[in-house]
C-alpha cells in the first residue's frame, strides 16, 4: 500500500475563543473519494480551508505528500480547489478562467492552452461554453466550470466544497457521476465537504464525521457502513435523516 | 384592579373574536379564561388585551385557561407565550392550563410549556468605552494600511523577479477606465474651478486696478494645488470606490481565495495593475485639469475683465514656470499611489457580504480623501520650507 497523499496530524481548528476541532488526525489515500461530513457548524468548511492552506490551523499539521504543508505562496499549486459557489472570476469568460493558471504557470503557446481549455471544458460537459461569461451559466454549470479550472494544471488532488448543494437532483447526479469519472479515469484524489446524502452514498469511499459537541472526529470509514452499523446517535441521525425528537 | 375586572371581547364580524375573562380564584391568585378564536390578524387587540388583563399590582400567580379556545394560530400563540414569559420575569407564577388538540400542539411548539432560554444581555458601551473602541478601530485601519504597503513592496519584488505574475494585460484596460473615461468629468470640474477662481479674484483685484494678476492667481493655484487635488478627489470617488467595491465583491464571493489556490498572488495580479494604472493616469489627468483650469481663468479674464487673450496668456507664462506644473505632477503621482493602495487594501479586507462591501467602499473613499488633503498639505509645507 502506497503512502497516504494527505496526512493530518493532531489538528486543532477555530477562531478567537471558539474551538471547532481538537487533535484530529486522519489520512487520505491516493485515488480515493474522501468526504468531510458533519452537522452544520461543526467545522467542515474550516477544516477544508486548513487542508487547502487558506487558513492556518491553531495547532497540528497538514501534509500533502511531496509538497509538505499546504501554503498559498505564489507558485504553481499542487492541488485544485472548487469553491461552493464556483468563485469564477466575473471579469473573465469561462475559457479565460480555465486558462488563467495555464498561462501563468506553464510555457505552453496560446494554441496549446486553448486546446487544453477546450478539453477540460469537454471533460466537465461544458464544451462550447468557453466564450460565455460566468453570469450566463446556471449554478450547476458554474460548479462544473470551477472543477475544470481546478483541474487545469492536472493536479493529483482536488478539494470540492459542497459540490452538489443547491442543484436539482438530475444536475447533482450528473456532477456525482463526473466526480467519480474523474477519480477513476484520471486517478484523481477527491476531498469533498458535503451534506448531500445521495451524493455521499453514491460516490464517497471513506469519510470522517465531525462533531461540534465533542470537537472531535466522531466516526470514520465507509459512509454506507456507518449508516448501517454506527450506534452513535449523532452519526445515526445524520445518515438516516432523523432527529432526536423524531419518530424512527 | 379595575382593569383586571374588565372582560375583553373583540366583536368584529370580519376578524375572529376572542374574549379574556379574568377572575381572582383566591387572594393574589388569578385565572384568565381565554375564549373564542385567536387570530394574528387581530394581534394588536390581543396584545393590548393581554397587557390589560394582568391585575395591578401584579398577582402572585396567574393561569391562562385555554380550554375555551376554539382556534389559535402561531402568531397569537407567540403573543400568549411571550406574555407568560414576561410575567415570569417579573416574579409572577404564570402557567397555561386546559389546552387540548391543536392548541396544545401549538403551545408545545412555541415553548409555552417550558421556561424561556436566558437572553444574553448585551450592555451598551459607555461613552469612554465607545471612544476607545472607535480609536482602536482607526488604529486598526492604520495597521491594515501599513501591513498592506509592506506586503505590496514584497509583491513588487516578486513582480520584478517573475513579471509573468503581474497581469500586465490588465493595465491598458485599467488605464482606459481610470484615465480616459474620467477625462470628461475632470475637464469639466477643473474648468469650472478655474472659472470660479478667476471670477472671485477678479472682483477683488479689479478694485486695485490689478485685473491682469487674475492670470497669476489662477495659474499658480491651479497648477500647484487645485489641479492635482481636484483631479485626485474625482479619481478617488470614481476609480478608488470602484476598485474597493470590485475587490470587496471578489473577496466575499471567494474569488480572491480561488486566485490564491491557483498559486496567483492577489497583490501582483489585482492590486499591482490597478495601482500602476492610477499612478500613470493621475498625472496625465492633472495635466488636462491644469490646462482646463487655466482656460476657465482665461474665459473670465477675456469676458469679464476685457483682457486680450494674448495679454492673459503672456501674464500666465510670466507667472508660471515649469516647476509649478512639475510639483503638481509629483503630487499627482503620490495621490495616485495612495488612492490605489487605500482602495485595494480596503477591498481585500472586506468580509461580511454586501453590507461589508458597502462599508469598505465608504471607508476607502473617506480615508483616501483624508489622505489626499494630508499629503497635499505635507507637500505644500515641504516645498515652501525648501524654498521651491
Amino acid at each position: 500500500m502506497s503512502a497516504p497523499l494527505v496526512t493530518v496530524t493532531e489538528l486543532s481548528l477555530g477562531w478567537g475563543e471558539t474551538v471547532l476541532l481538537e487533535d484530529a488526525s486522519f489520512e487520505i489515500e491516493r485515488g480515493e473519494i474522501f468526504a468531510v461530513l458533519g452537522a452544520s457548524g461543526c467545522g467542515k468548511s474550516t477544516l477544508l480551508r486548513a487542508l487547502t492552506g487558506l487558513d492556518p490551523p491553531r495547532h497540528g499539521r497538514v501534509e500533502i505528500a511531496g509538497t509538505g504543508a499546504p501554503t498559498l505562496s505564489v507558485g504553481r499549486p499542487s492541488y485544485g480547489v472548487m469553491f461552493q459557489a464556483g468563485a469564477l472570476f466575473g471579469s473573465m469568460t469561462v475559457g479565460e478562467n480555465v486558462a488563467l493558471a495555464l498561462e501563468t504557470w506553464t510555457d505552453l503557446p496560446a494554441a496549446a492552452i486553448a486546446a487544453i481549455v477546450r478539453a477540460r471544458l469537454r471533460l466537465v460537459g461544458l464544451e462550447g461554453c468557453a466564450h460565455l461569461a460566468p453570469s450566463a451559466l446556471s449554478g450547476g454549470m458554474r460548479k462544473r466550470a470551477a472543477i475544470a479550472r481546478a483541474l487545469a494544471l492536472e493536479p493529483p488532488l482536488i478539494f470540492l466544497d459542497e459540490p452538489s448543494s443547491g442543484l436539482d437532483p438530475v444536475s447533482a447526479f450528473e456532477l456525482d457521476l463526473l466526480i467519480r469519472t474523474l477519480s477513476e479515469g484520471l486517478g484523481l484524489t477527491v476531498v469533498l465537504v458535503t451534506h448531500e446524502l445521495p451524493s455521499i452514498f453514491a460516490i464517497v469511499q471513506r469519510c470522517v464525521f465531525l462533531d461540534r459537541a465533542s470537537r472531535s472526529i466522531l466516526a470514520r470509514g465507509d459512509p454506507r457502513v456507518l449508516r448501517d452499523t454506527c450506534p452513535l446517535p449523532a452519526v445515526h441521525h445524520f445518515f438516516n435523516r432523523t432527529s432526536p425528537g423524531s419518530s424512527p | 384592579m379595575s382593569s383586571a375586572s374588565t372582560d375583553f371581547a373583540i366583536p368584529d364580524a370580519a376578524a375572529p373574536a376572542f374574549h379574556l375573562a379574568p377572575r381572582e380564584t383566591e387572594p393574589g391568585r388569578w385565572a384568565v379564561r381565554v375564549e373564542g378564536r385567536l387570530s394574528f390578524d387581530a394581534g394588536r387587540a390581543l396584545w393590548q388585551a393581554l397587557l390589560a388583563v394582568v391585575p395591578t399590582p401584579p398577582p402572585t400567580a396567574l393561569t391562562f385557561d385555554l380550554s375555551g379556545v376554539e382556534a389559535v394560530d402561531g402568531g397569537s400563540m407567540a403573543l400568549l407565550v411571550q406574555t407568560r414569559w414576561s410575567l415570569q420575569a417579573t416574579g409572577v407564577e404564570c402557567a397555561f392550563a386546559g389546552a387540548t388538540g391543536t392548541t396544545a400542539r401549538l403551545l408545545s411548539l412555541y415553548g409555552g410549556d417550558v421556561s424561556p432560554a436566558a437572553e444574553v444581555a448585551v450592555a451598551a458601551p459607555g461613552f469612554l468605552a465607545g471612544v476607545g473602541a472607535r480609536t482602536l478601530e482607526r488604529l486598526d485601519e492604520v495597521r491594515l494600511l501599513l501591513d498592506f504597503v509592506g506586503r505590496m513592496v514584497r509583491a513588487l519584488g516578486g513582480v520584478l523577479r517573475h513579471p509573468g505574475t503581474a497581469n500586465v494585460r490588465a493595465i491598458a484596460p485599467l488605464l482606459a477606465r481610470t484615465g480616459a473615461d474620467a477625462l470628461p468629468i475632470v475637464v469639466l470640474v477643473t474648468f469650472l474651478i478655474g472659472f470660479v477662481m478667476g471670477f472671485q479674484s477678479a472682483v477683488q483685484l479689479e478694485q486695485f486696478g490689478a485685473d491682469i494678476y487674475v492670470a497669476d492667481l489662477v495659474g499658480l493655484s491651479i497648477t500647484r494645488e487645485l489641479g492635482p487635488l481636484m483631479t485626485a478627489i474625482i479619481v478617488s470617488g470614481r476609480s478608488g470606490a470602484a476598485f474597493a467595491a470590485e475587490l470587496g465583491t471578489m473577496s466575499v464571493s471567494e474569488e480572491i481565495d480561488a486566485l490564491r489556490t491557483l498559486g496567483i498572488g492577489p497583490l501582483r495580479f489585482l492590486v499591482f495593475p490597478r495601482v500602476l494604472a492610477l499612478v500613470v493616469a493621475l498625472p496625465l489627468l492633472t495635466l488636462f485639469g491644469d490646462l482646463m483650469g487655466l482656460f476657465g481663468g482665461l474665459v473670465v479674464g477675456v469676458v469679464n475683465l476685457d483682457l486680450s487673450i494674448t495679454a492673459y496668456l503672456t501674464q500666465s507664462l510670466r507667472a508660471l514656470d515649469v516647476w509649478d506644473v512639475f510639483q503638481g505632477l509629483i503630487k499627482a503621482v503620490v495621490f495616485g499611489l495612495s488612492i490605489g493602495l487605500i482602495a485595494c487594501a480596503q477591498g481585500l479586507a472586506t468580509t461580511g457580504g454586501a453590507e461589508g462591501v458597502g462599508r469598505r467602499t465608504t471607508t476607502a473613499v473617506v480615508t483616501s480623501l483624508f489622505a489626499l488633503i494630508l499629503i497635499d498639505a505635507a507637500f505644500t509645507v515641504t516645498f515652501h520650507m525648501a524654498g521651491l
